[in-house]
């Protein structure tokens, strides 16, 4: 069998059901099997870092590994930013890049680059497929390392002659690697003095990340929660780990998380977190960080744990595994949870009462906050949204309640503007009758505004929620605060008309001025089915996202919006 | 602190650069580093000598396992070891100078492997202060050329590293851990040894 039919018959025995790409020179043999079937679908994209962030969409959404094909040269260069953003969130993702024919390679030949070299520090591991015998074992391992352990991109780089070649075809069923062999439960004497601490936790507080959703744990972590009564936030890549509706969130936490969670946080005795990496975005002041606290840390990769907090209790393994456990231990110990009467429960209802997210609802200007809270309410709470970076996202977060898990789909780690279009494309591919709404603002929109074209050429009615204040809104928030408000090149001045470009591209587009047309708006968006619907809106220019804790600053010492009462930062060891 | 940690890895192209970018990607010391291929061609070993406090050092262990192309990897300060470095040093041996230098040679137990009428090239192995300690003895203005190979390490005793070896059930550290439950590490366990 040819090199270029093993590839394709390799991704069908994967059970590969999209591809994400864009042919070139080095891919075309592959590109020519690709056309005699259809088993495995092909999606053209406009641009190779589309092709990463909607196979990073669709794997965030579904579960499954993304996959990608590209050619060498430009068309693998231009999938690093996807492939890092992928690697920062964990993200498991299979990327195929092209190369140049071996006798070529390190010859400066036409559309080469050293995509190893290039890619090594932002993949978990990379292959160079040296020989046609390699290439079905090599795509294997690719797979089976992308999604075990703490899943990652692999980067799996294909010389030309290499699809040319022939050998016999023979895709293991199964791998074993002598050097790589991920952790799955966790040590029983480490569960049990998590146990322990949970037992005598008198003001006990829960974070759990993305972990959680990448291990499909959200079930196991919602019955943890019921059969403690402890309070849980999320982080920005956890949301939808556990119900957001439900009574013991307290909200997410962080920079931009709740008043509650950020000073439950600050006061807990035993803090337990889950799937979750302790970045800086979440900790604020290391040094000021959970003063009162022992710290249980499970995640799935040891290098995550102390690494810059130093905690109590490691504990490595899987999340769901490891919830399995100590959920089995607190049924057969018949723990009483925690109800709302106990003193720490009524502190934090104390603080939930400042209502941290409270904003003017009277003015017809149309306000960020409540386009998200009016696009919760159309969808039902039920949509999958994705976004892009900036002020749009952490709205997004903060106001669209998250009851599911793989709901919330946006670039955490490496924060990609430009992520939320084609993101959205992939989980629309995944889910083909979910409403997938994509929130961004108009400066990370045209990131990757060429892939409008992909949607309409695989009819993906995706709803694009452009919160357009003609600004970049996180950069001026910062400017306006830290930089006496000389607002730097954070104008977006010769904005095109958002409303023509969609029309331009084949779609629907909509402007939206006053806050009393937002819900008719949205509706009216949904009702149609079958088409991309870009919706403007036209927000309030200068709104910040509140509440926030500046840099070199701890969990007690917030800043909410101007016109709440700034409660007094207090340190003292609650009784 | 200065450790001394030996490394098993997969024998492939790039390999090297994955743990040499780890280092400079994490800004963590490099002070040497050698690597050759063992007696079983499909694996390298790898000695790799770094610095830095326990919890970096622990960081470093930590994000070498997690290296695809690391098979096995061993902190050699974790128990008592061995180490030693080849030197080659091309020295301007002329006149009464001659004499001199070969006394020192002789002190530190080193070996004129090259003569020449104003040179000497000189082999020395040891560990790596011995080798400094000659290059301070030696006078500086007489040095025309100094090689080091870098550290190569191996445990005292019943204690190997090699691909058969068993590893420690894989615990992650603790407090604990910095006041000398080494165990923790994920390193090898000289128990499974005996």
């Amino acid at each position: 069998m040819r090199g270029a039919e093993i590839f394709v018959q390799a991704l069908k025995d994967e059970g590969v059901e999209y591809i994400f790409g864009y042919p070139g020179g080095a891919v075309l043999h592959i590109y020519d099997e690709l056309f005699k079937q259809d088993a495995v679908k092909h999606i053209l994209v406009r641009h190779e870092q589309g092709a990463t962030h909607a196979a990073d969409g669709y794997s965030r959404a579904t579960g499954k590994p993304g996959v990608v094909l590209v050619t060498s040269g430009p068309g693998a260069t231009n999938c690093v930013t996807g492939i890092a953003t992928a690697y920062m969130d964990s993200i498991p993702m299979v990327v195929f890049t092209g190369q140049v024919p071996t006798h070529l390679i390190g010859n400066d030949a036409f559309q080469e680059v050293d995509a190893i070299g290039i890619t090594r520090p932002c993949v978990k591991h990379n292959f160079l497929v040296e020989k046609v015998e390699d290439l079905a074992p090599t795509i294997k391992k690719a797979f089976y390392i992308a999604a075990s352990g703490r899943p990652g991109p692999v980067v799996v780089d294909i010389p030309k002659d290499v699809t040319a070649d022939s050998c016999d075809y023979y895709y293991p069923k199964s791998i074993e690697m002598r050097s790589y062999k991920p952790t799955g439960r966790g040590h029983p004497g480490q569960i049990r003095k998590a146990i322990q601490l949970i037992f005598e936790a008198k003001k006990p507080m829960v974070y759990t990340g993305g972990g959680i959703v990448l291990d499909d744990a959200a079930e196991e972590l919602t019955e943890f929660g019921h059969l403690t009564g402890f309070p849980i936030t999320n982080t920005l890549m956890g949301l939808g780990g556990y119900p957001a509706t439900d009574p013991q969130f307290v909200g997410m936490l962080g920079m931009h998380g709740t008043y509650e969670a950020n000073m439950a946080m600050h006061h807990c005795d035993v803090l337990i977190a889950i799937g979750a990496r302790f970045d800086d975005r979440v900790t604020g002041n290391l040094e000021k960080f959970c003063p009162y606290a022992k710290i249980v840390h499970v995640d799935v990769d040891p290098s995550s744990i102390s690494k810059n907090v130093p905690v109590d209790v490691p504990i490595v393994g899987s999340a769901r595994e490891v919830l399995r456990e100590m959920n089995q231990l607190l049924r057969e110990a018949e723990f009483k949870a925690l109800d709302k009467s106990r003193p720490w429960w009524r502190q934090i209802t104390e603080w939930s009462a400042l209502d941290c997210l409270r904003y003017d609802r009277t003015t017809d200007v149309i306000k960020p906050q409540y386009v998200i809270e009016e696009l919760y309410a159309v969808t039902g709470g039920d949509a999958y949204i994705t976004s892009d970076v900036g002020q749009h996202q952490m709205w997004a977060a903060q106001y669209y309640k998250f009851d599911k898990p793989r709901r919330w789909i946006n670039s955490g780690g490496l924060g990609t503007m430009g992520f939320g279009l084609p993101a959205a494309l992939g989980v629309q591919l995944g889910f083909p009758d979910s409403i997938v709404c994509c929130v961004t603002g108009e400066a990370s929109l045209v990131m990757c505004i060429q892939e409008l074209s992909t949607a309409l050429q695989y009819n993906l009615p995706v709803k694009i929620i452009n919160l357009n204040n003609r600004y970049m809104g996180m950069v001026r928030q910062w400017q306006e605060f830290f930089y006496d408000r000389r607002y730097s090149h954070s104008y977006m001045d010769a904005l095109p008309d958002f409303v023509k470009l969609a029309e331009a591209f084949g779609h629907v587009g909509l402007r939206i001025e006053h806050a009393r047309d937002v819900r008719t708006a949205l509706k009216e968006a949904m009702g149609m089915k079958d088409r991309l619907v870009m919706m403007d809106f036209l927000t309030d220019q200068t709104e910040n996202v509140y509440p926030m804790i500046a840099s070199g600053k701890g969990h007690h010492e917030m800043h909410l919006a101007p016109g709440n009462p700034q409660p007094q930062p207090s340190d003292r060891e609650l009784a | 602190m200065r450790h001394i940690l030996s490394i098993l890895l997969e024998n492939h192209a790039g390999a090297l650069s994955r743990v040499a970018g780890l280092f400079s990607a994490r800004a963590f010391n490099i002070e040497s580093l050698t690597v050759a291929p063992t007696e079983d061609p499909t694996v390298s070993r790898m000695t790799l000598v770094t610095s830095g406090s326990d919890e970096i050092v622990e960081q470093i262990v930590k994000q070498l396992n997690k290296l695809i192309d690391v098979i096995k990897l061993i902190d050699l300060n974790d128990g008592p070891h061995i180490e030693r470095e080849l030197m080659l040093v091309k020295v301007l041996a002329r006149d009464g100078g001659r004499e001199e230098i070969k006394r020192l040679v002789d002190i530190f137990r080193g070996r004129i492997i090259d003569v020449t009428d104003t040179t000497y090239v000189v082999e020395l192995t040891g560990a790596s202060h011995k080798l400094d300690a000659f290059i301070e003895a030696v006078n500086g203005e007489l040095i025309m050329e100094v090689v080091r190979t870098g550290v190569s390490g191996i445990a005292r005793g019943t204690r190997a590293l090699n691909v058969g070896t068993p590893t420690a059930a894989p615990r992650s550290p603790t407090k604990a851990a910095k006041s000398g439950d080494r165990a923790a590490r994920g390193t090898v366990n000289p128990a499974h040894l005996l």
